[in-house]
């Protein structure tokens, strides 16, 4: 102990001479940094409601609730997140988490208010006075994510590997392939919404997380009797809502479908989803058309005890999907693998029987208890232009039919092809395919009116066509077919500069001066299919109520105005193969109601 | 001079009391009326948090001490048990609130061993970095806060003000003050922000300049001196027995630093030494905390001065709403300022920890050690012993 130990502590007595470092009013003076993370605000017109703020909030803090002026869409839930500050941590995972980036925290801190319950407020709809600060919280960057942002690449068929024969492209994932694409998911369940058949996509996908085969297969089919049709040709109207595609890639949800399909062996259907036994209830029901509606409705009466009968006008099942679609894309085996399935059930399939002509409708009402019609878009449309009655102007629709059936058809050496939506991809490449194997090269052009970016086809198949040595030129208008000596020469085409006119009809408009001429020996046609009800005799006709449209109107469980008769599939709502199994699926439904109450 | 002499280095006679037998073991008879009982705590200004210390006195000499803890218990262990992984990571940074941030990254640090994940370099420095600065804002707090305890609280302001310079510096590099949540499983959340490291300079200058004024102002003061040296000493044969670790240890010769002994993150690219003293009193701990203090600003300009300034943050992890880590346990263990502290994980292969147990050194130092350490201590140094061990009760109560 010295006497400095004394004196030194003294030295303090020196800061009184130096400037004070607190601050006077903190409230003024001192905004939060950069990346405070203070209150919440969310942008809502990005926000879709998907929930996975609500999910990941270890507090609960966060619920969705309806806000009003938000309404309910395809991809949007119409919900918004509700922040309980009594709750709140401030951590930001949601912030971290959103799948839109539309949430984040501001670097506002101080907020008083009198009234407890403004601490539950739901941010971006609930004005503050932090929802202009710019500076606060936001998603880290960059490469930081909460999940997957790439999808996991299916593998394909090299171009060359393909381009002469009809073996399936898609080769579907292999198990860690599956996995690690299901682990994408956030389960906001936006998708059910959107698909047609209401699917339990995320229970599905959590399935194949859990490497839960049979439950997931157990999932697919209470909504959907094709998951391998469904798995390889669906239009995945999920996917384009999949809130997981707002920031980075929409999950593979067709793909995963599809691997969990493949896993199952056919024989072991009847005990996964223990369909066995189940008892007849006498009634009869009738099924017109073995197409993905008839399909669906004949599967779901079956387990609910009705003795089904689809009647079929071609030789095999499966309507526009296999006589539409070609081998490439879902390989006949796979339609067999859901059909044989659903026969398995005790449903009867009475083939080359065209109902109309081989048997009346009158007929089957007599002998059933009920009639699901699911006939489909069968007949080709032509753009009637100067030429299309040349023995060479084709519909897409008969050549695809004829080469199912496995008929010889004539596959010229320079080939065109109207029309830019996926049958026109189809015929497209499946006469690329026949030229090659024919001529070893490929000269087919398809032309549409929609430009590049507005085409119907899906992107892949535009893509996958390009592969396959196939010329994609849209944005034309077909003017005339050039016929010189009897002999096609090749189409004019004029450029078109819009389809739709400011109402949204269909009203296209060409340059005129801007021309141009693809060379062809054969034209095909494929901007469409409309129906064929010739089969509807004229008194049953006047029971129906056909709309403006041409289409006849259904309630909502696919009723028409004939009590027995049901409706479905791609006469009623247009070409798609999910929408034909919804339909089923709920004319099943009302044909019960119908035949069990009598309304 | 010698009377006046004699007053400085007055004691009391404790030969009468309290009373011994005759192998020398304390007769505690507390209805014989020579006893008091006093609750040191749980809401008393000296000490860290609601702990309450019961203590036996006879006259001003603590005879009997027991720990008491309860008055914190949160269940945090417990609730993480129900919480995703990712979820945990807020959860888990309230256990010790003073150094939030080894909690965040040793349920990181579990997280990527159980799932064999390696993280970006750039995320290991900055890791390491928000460790240290982590340290810093604590040591400004704890080496004045020694002088606190026996009411010289000038010190505590100083270093106060100079750890909200330092949280200035968190807030801006982490987004939040005292609870960072900076450290997430798979990297950080984020890189520094521009001009960082000059605005951190700043602040370390003015932290050197602090301690200058400290050494002044606590460490050659006399009363300090007087009511430290020789206090609450640690037999170095306790160090092992009672399982004390860090600043505690070191103070008792015993150079051990996880830092140094099991290398994480950056730290074996980071050049520094271990302190030790031999004397293991109150004087001694503090003086090591000292010496901490100046390591951790060098090891900070030196982060500063090696890591990358861009790069990924963070790996990519699978996706954390469903994040399911192979089963297994781990313990993984970092240097706090407290010394040892470690999470031992357990995980079932579900997305929830069955288990997180956290290791912290107060729980050895403030129950099992203190209860031995207080015994023959005057009840005036009896917070100014259990500061000494640093003791922080949210993280014994978890």
């Amino acid at each position: 102990m010295a006497l400095k130990d004394i004196l030194t502590p003294f030295t303090a007595w020196t800061n009184v001479f130096k400037p004070v470092v607190t601050i006077k009013d903190p409230f003024n003076d001192r905004p939060g940094a950069e990346r405070y993370r203070g209150f919440h605000f969310n942008d809502t017109s990005k926000c879709i409601g998907c929930g996975s703020c609500e999910a990941i909030c270890e507090n609960e803090a966060i619920d969705l609730v309806p806000v009003e002026g938000i309404e309910t869409k395809d991809g949007d839930s119409g919900l918004r997140p509700r922040v309980d500050y009594g709750r709140c941590c401030w951590c930001a995972l949601c912030v971290d988490v959103c799948t839109t980036a539309s949430l984040r925290l501001t670097n506002e801190y101080t907020w008083v208010t009198e009234n407890p319950e403004d601490l539950r407020y739901t941010p971006g709809v609930d004005v503050k006075p932090w929802d202009n600060n710019e500076l606060g919280w936001k998603k880290p960057e960059p490469n930081y994510h909460f999940f997957g942002q790439k999808r996991v690449s299916m593998p394909e068929l090299h171009p060359e590997q393909r381009d002469k024969s009809f073996i399936e492209i898609v080769k579907g994932y292999s198990k860690e392939q599956a996995i690690l694409e299901a682990d994408r998911c956030v389960e906001c369940g936006i998708c059910i919404a959107t698909c047609p058949a209401h699917m339990g996509i995320p229970d599905y996908i959590r399935a194949i997380r859990e490497d839960n085969i049979e439950e997931g297969f157990k999932i697919l089919y209470d909504t959907n009797p094709l998951p391998e049709i469904c798995g390889r040709i669906c239009t995945h109207k999920c996917e384009t809502v999949c809130s997981v595609g707002n920031l980075g890639e929409a999950l593979s949800i067709r793909w995963l479908k599809r691997y969990i399909a493949d896993q199952v062996e056919s024989e072991d259907y009847k005990r996964i989803l223990q369909s066995d036994g189940i008892a007849n209830n006498g009634k009869k029901v009738a099924v017109v058309g073995s197409g993905p509606a008839g399909l669906s409705a004949a599967h779901y009466l079956a387990l609910m005890g009705y003795s089904v009968t689809i009647y079929e006008q071609f030789s095999q099942s499966g309507g526009m999907m296999r006589y539409g679609i070609p081998e490439y894309r879902l390989p006949y085996d796979q339609i067999d693998k859901d059909v044989n399935y659903i026969l398995s059930l005790g449903v009867k399939i009475i083939y080359n029987t065209n109902v109309g002509k081989d048997i009346s409708l009158s007929e089957l009402k007599s002998k059933y208890d009920a009639v699901f019609a699911g006939t489909g878009l069968h007949l080709g449309r032509s753009t009637r232009i100067p030429g299309t009655d040349h023995k060479h102007v084709y519909q897409s629709i008969d050549l695809l039919n004829k080469i199912t059936e496995g008929k010889e058809i004539h596959v010229a050496e320079n080939i065109v092809v109207i029309g830019g939506g996926n049958v026109a991809m189809d015929i497209t490449r499946s006469l690329a395919r026949l030229q090659n194997i024919k001529y070893g090269k490929v000269s087919i052009i398809a032309t549409s009116l929609e430009d590049e970016n507005s085409m119907p086809a899906d992107r892949e198949e535009v893509v996958e066509a390009r592969e396959e040595m196939a010329t994609i030129n849209p944005g034309w208008g077909p003017k005339e077919i050039l016929i010189e000596d009897g002999n096609i020469k090749g189409l004019r085409v004029v450029k078109c500069l819009s389809i739709f006119d400011e109402e949204g009809r269909f009203n296209p408009k060409f340059d005129e001066s801007n021309t141009n001429f693809f060379k062809a020996d054969m034209i095909v046609e494929s901007i469409g299919q409309g129906m064929d009800i010739e089969y509807i005799s004229e008194d049953i006709k006047k029971d129906l109520e056909i709309n403006n449209r041409g289409r006849i109107v259904v309630d909502e469980l696919f009723q028409s105005g004939a009590k027995w008769l049901f409706i479905g599939g791609d006469i009623i709502q247009g070409p798609d193969v999910i929408h034909g199994i919804a339909n089923g699926h709920k004319a099943a439904v009302g044909i019960d109601k119908y035949l069990n109450t009598n309304i | 001079m010698e009377k006046i002499k004699n007053i400085f280095n007055w004691e009391p006679d404790r030969s009468l009391y309290p009373e011994k037998d005759e192998n020398g073991n304390l007769i505690v008879d507390l209805s014989s009326q020579k006893f008091t009982k006093v609750w040191h705590g749980p809401n008393h200004p000296g000490t860290t948090g609601n702990m309450a210390i019961e203590l036996t006195l006879s006259g001003d000499e603590v005879v009997e001490a027991k720990t008491h803890v309860g008055y914190l218990h949160r269940g945090f262990e417990k609730l993480m048990e129900r919480r995703l992984y990712i979820q945990c990571f807020p959860t888990c940074v309230r256990m010790c609130v003073a150094e939030p941030d080894y909690n965040e990254y040793l349920l990181a640090r579990s997280v990527e061993e159980l799932d064999n994940l390696e993280i970006p370099e750039t995320a290991k420095w900055l890791r390491t970095l928000v460790l240290e600065m982590a340290r810093l804002q604590t040591l400004l707090r704890t080496v004045p806060g020694q002088a606190g305890t026996l009411s010289l609280g000038m010190g505590v302001q100083w270093g106060v003000y100079l750890r909200d310079l330092v949280l200035d510096l968190f807030e801006e590099l982490t987004g939040g003050r005292v609870y960072h949540m900076y450290i997430i499983p798979g990297g950080v959340r984020g890189l520094l922000p521009d001009g960082f490291k000059k605005r951190m300079e700043d602040v370390l200058l003015k932290i050197e300049d602090f301690i200058v004024r400290i050494d002044n102002l606590i460490f050659k003061n006399i009363l300090f001196k007087k009511r430290t040296i020789g206090i609450g000493h640690i037999p170095a044969e306790w160090i092992d027995k009672y399982g004390v670790v860090g600043p505690n240890a070191r103070a008792a010769g015993f150079k051990r630093d996880v830092r140094k002994d099991y290398p994480y993150l950056v730290y074996d690219q980071l050049d520094f030494d271990i302190a030790t003293l031999t004397d293991s009193d109150v004087y001694a701990r503090s003086l090591i905390r000292r010496q901490d203090l100046i390591t951790t600003i060098d090891l900070i300009r030196q982060i500063m001065a090696k890591m990358p300034n861009d790069g990924d943050i963070k790996s990519p992890t699978p996706n954390v709403l469903h994040w399911k880590i192979p089963k297994g346990e781990v313990y993984v263990r970092s240097e706090s300022s407290r010394g040892e502290y470690g999470f031992y994980t357990v995980s079932d292969g579900s997305e929830y920890p069955r288990r997180i147990n956290l290791r912290g050194p107060s729980y050895t130092h403030a129950v099992v050690l203190l209860e031995k350490l207080l015994i023959n201590a005057n009840i005036a140094d009896v917070h100014s012993i259990m500061v000494s061990l640093q003791t922080c009760p949210p993280e014994i109560e978890r």
